[in-house]
């Protein structure tokens, strides 16, 4: 498609057998990359390779591979999902290279994320947030209010829905210097609270999601604000001071009562 | 069992779902709870199903190959779900949503299951709305709706580009509650790698630890198979790398029939594949179609032009651009189901007016100009900017686009590198949806007792055709409102049961089988990756089975899919050992699954001599290249029985009867 020539480029890829292990970058050449090929057909040129080699292919998450499952989490040259911004791993196209570039590939490094093997890392503490209060307590019947029973302002849907855009990929976490999880849990915690159905337990969603990021080991946040610039989906860190709000006003509340 | 019993309530259709509910066996609260349910997959199917079920009382365990159950598939769906809600004021019904699912899956689904469908439809917007989904709303605060394919009416609600996301992330939030509350116990990284069968009833899985290779034994008093499409036949599709049919393959193998394998459903709108290192293709929204006009130059140098390079499209007249589907198909124009606008992006491109940029020229336009101007006056008008030029105006227009399909069109300028706004989209059609499954009657359950298959695993509603913003209405209606049910009555079978042992025979047997099968993947030691096998399978696929379909080519395909299965199983070439995380082992199970079912696809579509919906077959055609269908030959669901090697299978015959609806051919026109 694209007129400009084949990349050829050294990779620098981390290995790892497995959690136990120590790990530490290999470096591999690949040869004739279209510039129109993403960054994960990259690695898949790279594995075929390796198969043929008779060495193990490097192991990384994928799933959906148009940036909406969440599960590329790769770190590329110091960034997550690599240059460029607004987008993941898998819609990194290596048309952002140039021929004879070296790059180096790393997994997401977060004390909350161990390494599984090779590039990919174990991200369940954010599920583990969830199961803490990232719902609506509202059972499944068929008989719930028609949907149109509460206007929403428009303006308070759409700041929800952008929230609820957050894709779980832990690229926020991978670019904190504290790998805090505060824009991920903010996230959340805003989306229901601008919303009526998830404002009646705001305040002990807020509490219950806050002591599990805690508790997981993820970092403080120090309004650094590389979460915001590396985050895939664009989501605002206006969202972790709602969030600061919201925490106060539960605690505050609670103290009282 | 050769005749099958769909289990159709008697009575009138619009009574015949309560009718059922209230005549259909209950386990009390109490028994519930000594009641194991294993839910295999947890998108918008296995998830609303685990949650549903953790809520009722049962002890549900739920499984799902990737690192979180947020994660499934259903996650890129992206432009709506359809509700029969009629908050538009438009003329829509539960009849209407019935009536227009059963002529876009060209009369070969089942009216009694279609109609449940509609009815549940209404329910499934208030649940989202009540769990915290930010669909789309007006300045009023009201839900906004817009239009699919297929239909005259608005009913599809919508959340941006991202529709499947947001339904998606309030299943799981449905399960994080439960998985907190300890009601269902989620196993993240699992593969399931078989049923166990205990008295021909299902009582559990084997399934691999995918982080330690460990194999383990679940049991469960039923087993929910919630595993998505089998799209990945062809190698290259929209669906997620990792989607597979293995879960609905190994059920079948166990007994449970296979319907319709031939019904896939390939969506016209995809961005064109770019070459050979290609690894999957990427879907743009149906919903583009509300306001972008399809078209291909008139003349045949001007599409050599544009596929070289040479010639702009937007500089080639409005006279000699053909918008065919406006065309051929004046009442629904560029809103024809996908199964119509495929075939007619493939017509033209076959006759040379393609203009892709890859060797085969195969794209056509999808453009958005007419849109930008017609909204950019409607601003102007309504800021009373009388005078406003046309750059103004366009500028105007543009926002409401970007409004409206943002992040679609920053999608695909990051896949092609062009700007959509200022030129066309050049789409091209791909494989997307598989509309058939796992043979269910009218309860979900397959040819096994206590093994259901619900959402896209199952091949019930869509028939021939799915119609667009319906497969997320399919996957929470059955797991949210109908599984639920219609499970009880056979787990009311079960109250005194108690705990089903894995250490019988039928365990034993089913582990040794998975574990000989990862030995030889390790052991073969051939020459070729699985990719290699995966790909000559898609080719194969996609050049014979695909888009249209002759006897000629389908008896190739079926030798062809033959030889290959028999080379994979000789020289295939699986790297790394069984305890530890090994994604090439993974695929191979996979890619050993796909052959099986690709050869059997293969067959279902040389049986079926007609054309209808997704499944054409060049002979049957009129001379203007529209299907024809066979109704008194082939009104009937092709339900599959394994006997070994696919060619052993044998064909089973569930008759189509309708009572409702009248069959006609399907007129877009």
């Amino acid at each position: 498609m694209s007129a400009s020539k084949a990349l050829n480029l050294t990779l620098k890829v981390w290995r790892q057998k497995n959690q136990e292990d120590k790990g530490k970058m290999d470096t591999y050449q690949v040869s004739d990359i279209s510039p129109d090929s993403s960054f994960l057909e990259m690695m898949d040129i790279l594995n075929e390779q390796l198969i043929e080699e008779g060495t193990e292919p490097v192991a990384f998450d994928h799933d959906c591979r148009e940036g909406i499952c969440g599960s590329c989490s790769m770190y590329i040259n110091g960034e997550a999902h690599g240059p460029g911004r607004s987008i993941t791993t898998c819609q990194l196209h290596m048309r952002e290279f140039k021929d004879g570039d070296t790059i180096f590939i790393e997994p997401w490094r977060a004390k909350a994320f161990p390494v599984i093997k090779d590039l990919v890392v174990d991200r369940t503490a954010f599920d583990k947030i969830m199961a803490a209060g990232g719902f609506v307590s509202v059972n499944t019947s068929g008989n719930t209010q028609d949907a149109n029973a509460i206007p929403i302002e428009k303006s308070h849907a759409d700041q929800a829905f952008d929230a609820a855009s957050c894709i779980g990929c832990g690229a926020c976490v991978a670019s904190c210097k504290n790998a805090s999880a505060m824009l991920f849990v903010s996230a959340k915690v805003s989306q229901l609270a601008l919303l009526p159905q998830g404002q009646v337990e705001a305040k002990e969603r807020v509490k219950n999601m806050v002591k599990v990021m805690d508790e997981e080991g993820f970092g403080n946040c120090s309004n650094t604000g590389a979460c915001e610039v590396e985050c895939p989906k664009g989501i605002s860190i206006e969202n972790i001071a709602r969030m600061n709000r919201e925490y106060l006003s539960a605690s505050l509340k609670t103290e009282d009562a | 069992m050769t005749k099958l019993d769909s289990k159709i309530p008697q009575g009138p259709i619009a009574d015949k779902w309560t009718k059922h509910k209230n005549e259909i066996r209950l386990v009390n609260p109490a028994n519930k709870r000594s009641i194991d349910v294993i839910v295999v997959g947890t998108g918008l199917a296995g998830g609303s199903a685990s949650a549903t079920l953790a809520e009722l009382g049962y002890n549900v365990k739920a499984f799902c190959y990737q690192d979180s159950p947020r994660r499934a598939h259903s996650i890129a769906a992206q432009g709506g779900i359809n509700a029969a809600k009629n908050y538009q004021g438009d003329g829509d019904s539960v009849y209407r949503l019935f009536y227009d699912t059963v002529k876009g899956g060209d009369y070969r689904s089942r009216e009694a299951n279609v109609y449940r469908l509609a009815e549940v439809s209404t329910n499934i917007i208030d649940q989202c709305v009540a769990q915290g989904v930010p669909f789309a709303r007006d300045y009023g605060g009201l839900l906004d709706n817009r239009s699919f394919g297929g239909v005259q009416v608005s009913r599809t609600f919508y959340a941006k580009g991202q529709t499947g996301q947001q339904l998606l992330l309030g299943c799981y939030s449905a399960m994080s509650r439960q998985i907190g509350k300890g009601k269902i116990k989620m196993y993240n990284r699992h593969e399931m790698m078989d049923l166990v069968v205990v008295e021909g009833k299902a009582r559990g899985i084997i399934a691999r630890n995918l982080i330690t290779g460990e194999i383990e034994r679940h049991s469960a008093h039923a087993v929910v198979i919630a595993s998505g499409g089998y799209g990945n036949v062809f190698f290259l599709s929209t669906n997620a790398m990792g989607s597979n049919t293995s879960a609905a393959w190994k059920v079948h193998k166990k007994g449970a029939f296979f319907a319709n394998p031939c019904f896939t459903q390939i969506h016209p709108t995809c961005i064109p594949q770019h070459g050979e290192q290609q690894s999957k293709l990427t879907l743009m929204s149906e919903s583009l179609r509300n306001d972008g006009r399809i078209w291909v130059p008139k003349k045949k140098e001007d599409a050599q032009a544009v596929r070289e390079g040479k010639l702009h499209p937007t500089k080639i007249a409005e006279e000699d651009r053909d918008y065919y589907l406006e065309r051929r198909y004046p009442s629904f124009g560029n809103l024809v189901p996908r199964d119509v606008a495929s075939r007619a992006a493939k017509e033209r491109c076959d006759e040379g007016y393609g203009v892709g940029t890859n060797e085969s020229g195969e794209a056509v336009f999808l453009d958005f100009d007419a849109a930008i101007m017609r909204y950019g006056q409607e601003e102007a008008n309504v800021k009373g900017y009388h005078d406003a030029s046309d750059t103004q105006i366009r500028i105007l227009g543009e926002k409401v686009i970007e409004k409206k399909y943002g992040n679609l069109f920053q999608m695909y300028e990051k896949i092609t590198a062009d700007n959509p706004y200022k030129t066309p989209m050049k789409i091209y059609p791909a494989v997307h949806y598989t509309m058939g499954g796992v043979w269910v009657d009218y309860n979900l359950m397959t040819t096994i007792p206590g093994c259901y298959a619900i959402g896209e695993a199952n091949f019930s509603e869509h028939g021939a055709n799915r119609l667009g913003a319906s497969a997320l209405m399919q996957g929470l209606a059955d797991g949210y409102f109908v599984l639920p049910y219609t499970i009880g009555d056979y787990l009311s079978d079960d109250i005194r049961t108690g705990a089903i042992p894995t250490d019988s025979p039928e365990f034993d047997q089913a582990e040794k089988d998975v574990k000989d099968r990862i030995d030889f993947f390790l052991n073969n030691k051939g020459q070729h990756s699985v990719d290699y096998y995966h790909k000559r399978l898609g080719k194969i696929m996609w050049n014979k089975v695909g888009m249209a379909r002759n006897e000629k080519g389908l008896k190739e395909a079926i030798a062809e899919i033959k030889a290959l299965r028999e080379g994979f199983w000789k020289d295939v070439r699986v790297t790394g050992d069984a305890y530890s995380m090994n994604q090439e082992l993974e695929k191979a199970g996979r890619v050993a699954d796909f052959l099986e079912l690709g050869e059997l696809f293969a067959r279902d579509a040389l049986e079926r001599n007609e054309s209808c919906g997704g499944h054409f077959r060049e002979e049957y055609q009129t001379e203007e290249g529209e299907a024809v269908r066979d109704d008194k030959g082939f009104t009937f669901v092709s339900a599959w029985e394994y006997k070994g090697e696919p060619s052993d299978a044998v064909l089973h015959k569930e008759d189509l009867v309708y009572e409702n609806i009248e069959l006609k051919t399907r007129s877009y026109k």
